[in-house]
């Protein structure tokens, strides 16, 4: 079991280890791909630069799943972690073995979601555009955001703090003055929605229950409602995320670095076999899908329609929030996964992602604490960290 | 059967940024291979697309100069394909709201004027280059030209003739050089032509098989690939020599025939899809306002006013052939006043300097009003013609001279002191007897012996009527 793909020694106070898909001058950045093997970047990730400067240490790379959009890690070329039997996300275990403070990864399909949902961590996927991308290894880029796993709710606030502001390097990053929105609470997270659209096992629906049981106590009232629009956000991310990443992982071609073929003899073999050598099955699967619905026969029938399902889902988020202050949701329908779940349904994290997609592919904010995902308004990520702290502290 | 030409162009203009479209790389011609390029321009991942301003700002000129309606919310696209001159193997360009719509191209030809309507024009980047080295039989890549941004210009199919395709890209190419847009250089690839060409019998409305002859980078090549063409596909219609099929074709301008291409090289579905990492383009009605105010006249409206302003019909038509030029001979006339001197300075004086430094007249980068400073000077006897030569030169080669305080400390002025006009007129006359006697004799040219003399000592520094009246003055009292 590989955690880390890269290691160093760090004097620092405090440190992080970053995902695999986070571009480090110094060290490999592999994306989890045998296309990727060894890949040494020219340049450092906008928040690596940040957390140098915030003198925080970086003690090494943790494995991830080939382009992060797998359950939980288990597609990497260097291996599947399990800690007793079940899957695991080395980023997640990484932090919380101690090996690190925190864990900044790149939330592609919801993997850390789950693995925070499920090792019981906190996390925060910040709102969409308060984070810089730049030096992220792009998969799908409209919905996918920089986060960070932790042990506690001050602690993910911390370290957001120092990663999050604007940069011009990122042309869908906010204004300075809208990204430092995300740091300061203004209001109080004290009316939930909570979803009860989504099938959960009964762990997770235990853990619902006593996250709803303890925020109660501090005055913060739970009010069931179904949101079965929010299923249907599954199947566009997975259409929009395909679509991208197909369109992301063409460059990986063979030619100018990463995996090439030894045998080939006309241009079209040697990307041909390249890729057919170095992707791995889920991967393929995706960007076949995803140039399917890009092609002119199914663009309006399949893509365009997946555009305008991303809209359904904001407006029903925007009507929720008219009466709610932020919407509980599973961040997983199981309280762990094993290797069989994968080899009985190779695109299990295709559907698993149902309770990720909403937040995903509409970039608002989502914390996961207690084994369960609060999704607010866009810049409300200092609240629902709050609301984190509240539970931790065991409602009071 | 008589048959008509239905024509329509794609002509790709290299847009004349500093840096690419979306990294900081320098966008100039040239350079050593690979040498303007980083991380984003040759697809390393990580690396996100910000867009040039000034790119949206030159589309935006090329659509006013071409009468087209500006779309005020302008988006990017991704068009994929393998290429390996392609580095992300996606091209990033305008799929679905491109910056201009419907414009229109006067063109004037053998017979009449005529107006071409433009569909489209988008903004995009370009691809690089393959180098095929076939002693080691090897492709090598150059991404230099990676992310230069580009315009392509999309034309309805209203040309008819190769004639009027000449007039549409003379046309096009000098309002937007006119526009500082593009050099528009076919001979460096900034200005590149697909040519979409079909025939139909004389007054049918049903639009015939239409080829793609693709790159065409040379006016007279694309001449003689349109005549080709014509008349491969009415032989095809009448003789039935082949079958027309819908097809891109390269042009052989050596062996002076079109080929079809490998289907393979350019079927495919592009699989365009909105760029989500860049943000729809607004653009409000200040930065609409800047691009507008900052554009030039027609050149034809230049030359009516330079004609007004008392210059010959050829003169006017010399300097309204370069935005350059223009603008110079506006400031320097602004300075100096006289339209006749500025034309003079310009068309003789200055364009010996830019061909002798081989320059094209678009690198002209005089200050227009030390020209005018300079014509000034000269024509207020300040400074000699000679020697107001000799500063222009200096002044190409350092614009920020100013020609009064270069002539000053150059000893450029002109003295106008009588004594010290006379006291060299004479130590002249003491050196050449012979001319003097000359000239008494009835010889004219041998006072312009002296007379030359005379000037040279003086080092141009001499009012040439106050020094002729002298010269005569002191020849006849000796
Ligand atoms: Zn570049």
């Amino acid at each position: 079991m590989k955690l880390f793909t890269a290691e160093t020694e760090v004097k620092t106070q405090k440190k992080v280890v970053l995902d695999d898909m986070i571009l480090t001058k110094d060290l490999p950045t592999c994306a989890g791909s045998k296309m990727l093997d060894g890949y040494m970047s020219l340049f450092d990730a906008q928040v690596v630069t940040k957390l140098s400067e915030a003198q925080i240490g970086i003690c090494g790379k943790a494995n991830v799943g080939e382009f992060a959009i797998d359950l939980l890690g288990e597609t990497s070329y260097y291996g599947a972690c399990t800690n007793d039997g079940k899957l695991v996300s080395a980023s997640a275990e990484i932090v919380k073995t101690g090996k690190a403070d925190a864990a900044i990864v790149l939330d592609v399909n919801g993997a850390p979601r789950r693995a925070a949902a499920q090792s019981d961590l906190v996390y925060i996927k910040p709102t969409y555009g308060t984070v810089s991308r730049y030096g992220t290894i792009p998969a799908a880029c409209s919905g996918e955001t920089v986060g960070v796993i932790s042990t506690t709710a001050n602690q993910c606030k911390e370290i957001l703090g120092i990663i999050a502001g604007h940069d011009d390097k990122d042309g869908t990053s906010h204004a300075d003055t809208v990204c430092q929105k995300i740091k300061t609470s203004s209001e109080k997270i004290t009316k939930i929605a909570l979803i009860s659209a989504f099938n959960v096992d009964s762990d997770t629906a235990a853990k619902i229950d006593n996250f709803k049981t303890v925020i109660e106590k501090s005055g913060v009232s739970c009010h069931t409602v179904e949101g079965e629009k929010l299923l249907c956000a599954r199947v566009a991310w997975n259409i929009l995320m395909s679509a991208e990443l197909c369109n992301n992982v063409s460059r990986y071609d063979g030619i100018k670095y990463g995996h090439r073929a030894s045998e080939y003899t006309t241009i079209g073999e040697l990307y041909t076999n390249s890729r057919t050598e170095a992707f791995g099955d889920l991967l393929k699967t995706a960007i076949l899908y995803g140039s399917d619905t890009l092609s002119t026969e199914n663009y309006m029938k399949v893509y365009d329609k997946a555009l305008r399902i991303r809209r359904v889902v904001a407006e029903y988020f925007d009507e929720l929030f008219k009466e709610y202050d932020a919407v509980l949701l599973p961040g997983c329908s199981k309280s762990f996964y094993t290797e069989k779940d994968i080899e009985t349904n190779k695109y299990i994290s295709f559907e698993e992602n149902a309770c990720t997609a909403p937040a995903s592919i509409t970039g608002l904010p989502a914390v996961v604490a207690g084994g369960v995902q609060i999704v607010g308004k866009a810049f409300s990520d200092a609240g629902l960290l709050d609301l984190a702290e509240i539970y931790e502290k065991g409602g009071k | 059967m008589k048959y008509e030409t239905v024509i329509g162009l794609e002509v790709h203009i290299e847009l004349a940024t500093e840096s690419k479209i979306f990294c900081s790389c320098s966008a100039k011609f040239g350079g050593e291979q690979n040498d303007h390029v980083c991380p984003a321009c040759c697809g390393m991942p990580g690396m996100l697309p910000v867009v040039n301003k000034h790119v949206v700002d030159l589309g935006m000129a090329a659509g006013m100069m071409l009468n087209c309606h500006i779309n005020r919310t302008t988006t990017f696209d991704k068009k994929s394909y393998y290429y390996p001159d392609l580095p992300c193997s996606y091209q990033t360009t305008q799929w679905f709201s491109p910056i201009c719509v419907n414009g229109t191209l006067q063109i004037e030809t053998s017979k009449g004027k005529k107006d071409i309507r433009i569909k489209q024009i988008h903004m995009e980047e370009d691809a690089g280059k393959l180098v095929h080295d076939d002693w080691t039989n090897t492709s090598l890549v150059d991404f230099n030209r990676t992310s230069v941004p580009l315009i392509e210009i999309v034309s309805q199919p209203d040309l008819s003739s190769a004639e009027e395709v000449v007039a549409y890209l003379e046309r096009l190419r000098s309002l937007l050089r006119f526009a500082k847009v593009s050099e528009c250089r076919m001979e460096q690839g900034s200005m590149r032509c697909d040519v979409n060409l079909s025939i139909r019998p004389e007054g049918s409305d049903k639009l015939g098989v239409r080829t793609e002859m693709k790159n065409m980078n040379s006016i007279s090549a694309i001449t003689r690939a349109i005549e080709y063409e014509v008349s491969r596909h009415i032989d095809a219609l009448e003789n039935g020599t082949e079958e027309l099929v819908q097809e891109t074709r390269r042009w052989d301008d050596i062996k002076g025939k079109s080929f079809a291409m490998r289907n393979k090289e350019t079927a495919g579905d592009y699989r365009y899809f909105p760029d989500p990492n860049v943000m729809p383009i607004v653009i409000d009605d200040e930065w609409f306002d800047s691009v507008k105010n900052a554009l030039p006249e027609f050149p034809e409206i230049k030359k009516a006013k330079y004609i007004e302003l008392g210059l010959s019909e050829y003169d006017a038509g010399m300097l309204s052939e370069s935005i350059s030029l223009c603008e110079c001979f506006e400031a320097a006339y602004e300075v100096c006043k006289s339209a006749k001197e500025v034309a003079n300075w310009l068309i003789s004086d200055c364009m010996n300097i830019v061909n002798k430094k081989q320059w094209t007249v678009d690198m002209l980068n005089l200050d227009g009003k030390s020209l005018g400073m300079l014509i000034s000077l000269v024509m207020e006897g300040k400074v000699g013609r000679t020697n107001g030569k000799k500063i222009l030169e200096a002044m190409f080669d350092d614009s920020s001279i100013n020609p009064g305080e270069y002539a000053e400390q150059n000893g450029f002025i002109v003295s106008n002191d009588t004594s010290l006009i006379e006291s060299v007129i004479k130590e002249v006359m003491a050196q050449d007897e012979k001319s003097v006697t000359d000239y008494k004799n009835g010889k004219e040219k041998a006072l312009m012996a002296l007379f030359g003399k005379c000037m040279r000592q003086l080092k141009g520094n001499c009012d040439p009527q106050l020094l002729q009246k002298l010269l005569i003055d002191c020849i006849n009292k000796a």
